[in-house]
């Protein structure tokens, strides 16, 4: 059930949008066009690639009440997530015609002379785009907020500056299409101009599709690590979410944190070249079983070697045991020789360790295992790394459990969408002693 | 997925062939073309200096943004749709686009950028320009026209790269031509429209059009860029997967890719292409995974030399594996399969079979002899092991390989 601001709010919109459709001058009109930019983004929106352009064009083709019915039919048909469908139809496509209307009135009041053409018809357009985004930014920040009970702040955010790029693109197509479409060869031409938008989404679609398959893969290697050494489930990938933590917290570029999570999440990928017996073994081990567990930073470093999106992020799956005194393997490196990303995952290899439940050792808590770390920084980890590591799980927590969530992406131009969308685990830090 | 071990895919092939001389022709005729085309407009001057800065502008930043290994062969869809568009208004676009790419050449020959890419560019954007200067004529006409000559213009650069990639590999022409044309409809009908449009809007907005066009464009281009690093990237993991073996002492170093790498030039040998020969290379480079779930390596890793019932379960684990990788089900069913007679298998299965004997027998070693004699086992059990057609393609690899 809605909760009753919500109940209140959306009518209002509802409404208001219907006002908006009926209302405005209706002479001169052109209808064919209208009824062709209609159809255009409700095919778009149906076949899942979306055409925001075509609601750009009708704002500077059609007066405002037309514009408006050109996304109403799009707005309904676009394929919606979540429960009531009806009622986020019904919302989607009084949101999309209250903004369209919006940017349709602010073309309008620029008027003709210097801003018929190009290059004035730039001004026009980029302010008719502007005011779409804060109307649909204001009117789901208000959805956000009311139905979703989700902070203002966070809202407006969300709301506004994630489209705010993507939708001046839009406009600067929308803006061709609306040129061709007054040129001598009208909706031809104007489509044509729409196409490689429409190609563009289909590749980004694609694109998602290969980063889902490629954490399938990265999935499918970590499992083959974890069920042979017995890890809980999802060890690597918490490492992999520490690396990035504290990557993140040292102030890395998106790019960098995201080849560290990856290689936080591989760094025990070596361990497939251990016999399972020796890495199972309850017993304490012989020097020479030792010896052969300490081969697989090598062994993994051999495997990862043709990733070039891990660059020198490599490195920390070779380095993840050394320590900072020199007593680690299997170079026995120490201070600044070690690679900083493999100092980098070995805080948060052990926080991870200290932290979940092996079959052979009690689970600590965050804020022990934290003290532990601090405890043996300098000696054996980089004190830097560990600081980073306390502020940024004293100020985010830290949920030890196997996340639901699918792994991040590893690709690099994804990174930055990644860094901000990826929640903070909504869990408090354990009560301090 | 496509090909993921693409970047070994000449591997099996050590001596550097000579340049074929279709390719020195194809080259040869850019030069002449290109030469001419600077010629005419060096004499007959350019009608209009703003559009031919505007316009190699536009190409000079689509070819800056080129797309790393592309999934399409057009590695700069932008440059290839500005050049389009100019050839439709200019025919001075020849001498714009031969100066781009001259210096592309150059900048690319420290990268090691193929020529053929520019000389395939001089040549289309000459094709398109000659056809449209009588049929459209620069002052201006129907979309519908222009959609027709450039997509009969991107049509022919596409049995073009298809004669030079022949020439090059010595795969078969149709194969070649026919994953060339299987691209087409993804970057091809955006280079096309992205071309026509441009055109388009120059004629009735000036050039500012081009900017307001060329930006969406060029972040379509982001678009395919990001496309093609996340497919390599995930490529490279998959290989990383087939390496686990290798590291952890089942089979010999490079095994899993030169086994992909000869399944790769097998299967185009026996007319496979597209989605199919990346499914065949895919399986190949998994086709030992299975052996993880192994106490002991096998000596060697040579599979072959097992027991049936071994074989199969090793096949069945693999198989396991792979679907749990997200890979194509084709993938995990070739993987599947390999224990199985030759007869109840897919062409691709038969392929990886042989290739993974062959590999086996022959081992990494250069030594002529040692293939030979591993194709004549190959050849001796082609009763029930082995299908006769597919060791014959190996023989002709391997043939062409040694020469």
């Amino acid at each position: 059930m809605l909760p009753a601001a919500a109940r209140v709010y959306i009518p209002v919109v509802v409404v208001s949008a219907c006002g908006a459709l009926v209302t405005g001058p209706r002479e001169g009109t052109p209808w064919a066009t209208a009824a062709v930019l209609a159809v255009l983004y409700a095919a778009g929106e149906r076949t899942g690639a979306s055409l925001p352009p075509v609601l750009f064009a009708a704002a500077l083709l059609l007066p405002p009440g037309a514009a408006a019915l050109v996304a109403v039919p799009g707005g309904l048909l676009a394929p919606v997530r979540g429960e009531p469908r009806p009622v986020r139809r019904v919302w989607h496509a009084a949101q999309l015609a209250l903004a369209t209307a919006a940017a349709a009135q602010v073309r309008t009041a620029f008027g003709d002379g210097p801003f018929a053409r190009l290059p004035g018809l730039l001004v026009p357009a980029l302010a008719a785009v502007l005011a779409f985004c804060l109307f649909s930014a204001a009117l789901t920040a208000g959805v956000l907020v009311t139905a979703e009970r989700t902070a203002p702040s966070a809202a407006w955010r969300e709301a506004l500056l994630e489209p705010l790029a993507p939708h001046l693109t839009y406009g600067l197509v929308g803006l061709m299409a609306a040129v061709l479409w007054q040129g001598p060869y009208g909706a031809v031409a104007a489509v044509l101009a729409l196409l490689p938008t429409h190609i563009a989404r289909w590749v980004v679609g694609q694109a998602r599709r290969e980063r889902a398959a490629h954490q399938a893969t990265v999935r499918a290697l970590v499992q083959a690590v974890e069920i042979k050494d017995r890890y809980t489930r999802g060890h690597s990938e918490r490492v992999g979410r520490a690396s990035a933590l504290i990557a993140r917290e040292i102030g890395l570029p998106p790019e960098r944190v995201e080849a560290l999570r990856l290689a936080g999440i591989l760094h025990d990928i070596g361990k497939l070249g251990v016999p399972t017996r020796v890495l199972r073994k309850d017993s304490p081990l012989t020097p020479e079983e030792r010896r052969i567990i300490e081969l697989h930073p090598g062994y993994g470093h051999e495997m990862v070697r043709g990733i070039a999106f891990l660059d020198d992020a490599r490195t920390a799956i070779l380095h993840h045991h050394e320590r900072l005194d020199g007593s680690g393997y299997p170079y026995g490196l120490a201070g600044e020789a070690i690679p900083s990303s493999a100092r980098l995952v070995a805080v948060a290899d052990a926080f991870d360790a200290m932290t979940s439940t092996r079959a052979y050792q009690a689970t600590r808590g965050v804020d022990d295992a934290l003290g532990e770390l601090r405890r043996c920084a300098g000696s054996h980890f980089d004190p830097l790394m560990v600081q980073a590591l306390i502020r940024a799980v004293r100020r985010e927590g830290w949920n030890p459990a196997v996340t639901a969530d699918e792994p991040e992406s590893f690709a690099p131009a994804q990174a930055r969408r990644h860094a901000r969308r990826e929640a903070p685990a909504r869990r408090t830090p354990e009560p301090r002693p | 997925m496509s090909a993921p071990g693409r970047r070994g895919g000449g591997d099996h092939r050590r001596h550097r062939r000579r340049t074929p001389s279709v390719v020195f022709a194809v080259h040869g005729l850019a030069l002449a073309v290109g030469g001419a085309a600077s010629v005419w407009t060096a004499v007959h001057g350019v009608a209009d200096p703003a559009a031919a800065a505007a316009f190699g502008a536009l190409v000079v930043v689509g070819e800056a943004f080129r797309i790393p290994e592309p999934e399409g062969r057009e590695a700069a869809p932008v440059a290839f749709a500005g050049a389009l568009a100019y050839a439709l208004l200019a025919a001075e676009a020849v001498a714009v686009v031969v100066a781009v790419s001259a210096a592309a050449v150059v900048a690319g020959q420290l990268r090691g950028a193929p020529r053929d890419a520019a000389a395939r560019r001089v040549l289309t954007v000459a094709f398109a320009a000659a056809t449209a200067q009588p049929l459209y004529g620069g002052s201006g006409g129907h979309p519908g026209y222009a959609v027709l000559l450039l997509a009969s213009t991107i049509l022919c650069d596409a049995v073009l790269a298809a004669v030079l990639g022949t020439a090059r590999t010595g795969h078969p022409f149709a194969s070649v031509l026919r994953d060339e044309l299987a691209v087409l409809p993804g970057v091809g009908s955006a280079v096309c429209a992205g071309g026509v449009v441009l055109a388009q809007a120059e004629q009735a907005a000036g050039l500012w059009a081009l900017p307001v066009c060329g930006v969406p464009l060029l972040l379509t281009q982001t678009a395919f860029r990001r496309h093609a690093a996340i497919r390599s990237t995930h490529r490279e993991t998959i290989a990383s997967l087939a390496r686990a073996t290798e590291v952890a002492g089942y089979t010999p170093v490079g095994h899993a890719r030169r086994v992909s790498a000869l399944s790769h030039a097998m299967g185009r040998e026996l007319g496979l292409g597209g989605k199919a020969l990346a499914a065949l290379e895919h399986a190949a480079l998994m086709h030992d995974i299975g052996q993880l779930s192994l106490v002991d390596p096998v000596p060697g890793g040579a599979t072959s030399s097992l027991d049936q019932v071994e074989r199969r379960r090793i096949a069945l684990l693999g198989a396991e594996v792979v679907r749990r990788t997200g890979a194509p089900e084709e993938v995990a069913r070739i993987v599947e399969g390999q224990a199985d007679p030759y007869r109840d298998q897919a062409l691709a299965g038969r392929i990886v079979r042989t290739a993974n004997a062959y590999e086996d027998l022959a081992g990494s070693g250069t030594a002529v002899g040692r293939g030979l004699q591993a194709l004549e086992r190959l050849r001796l059990d082609t009763a029930h092991e082995y299908d006769p057609r597919v060791v014959e393609a190996l023989t002709r690899v391997v043939a062409r390989a040694g020469q």
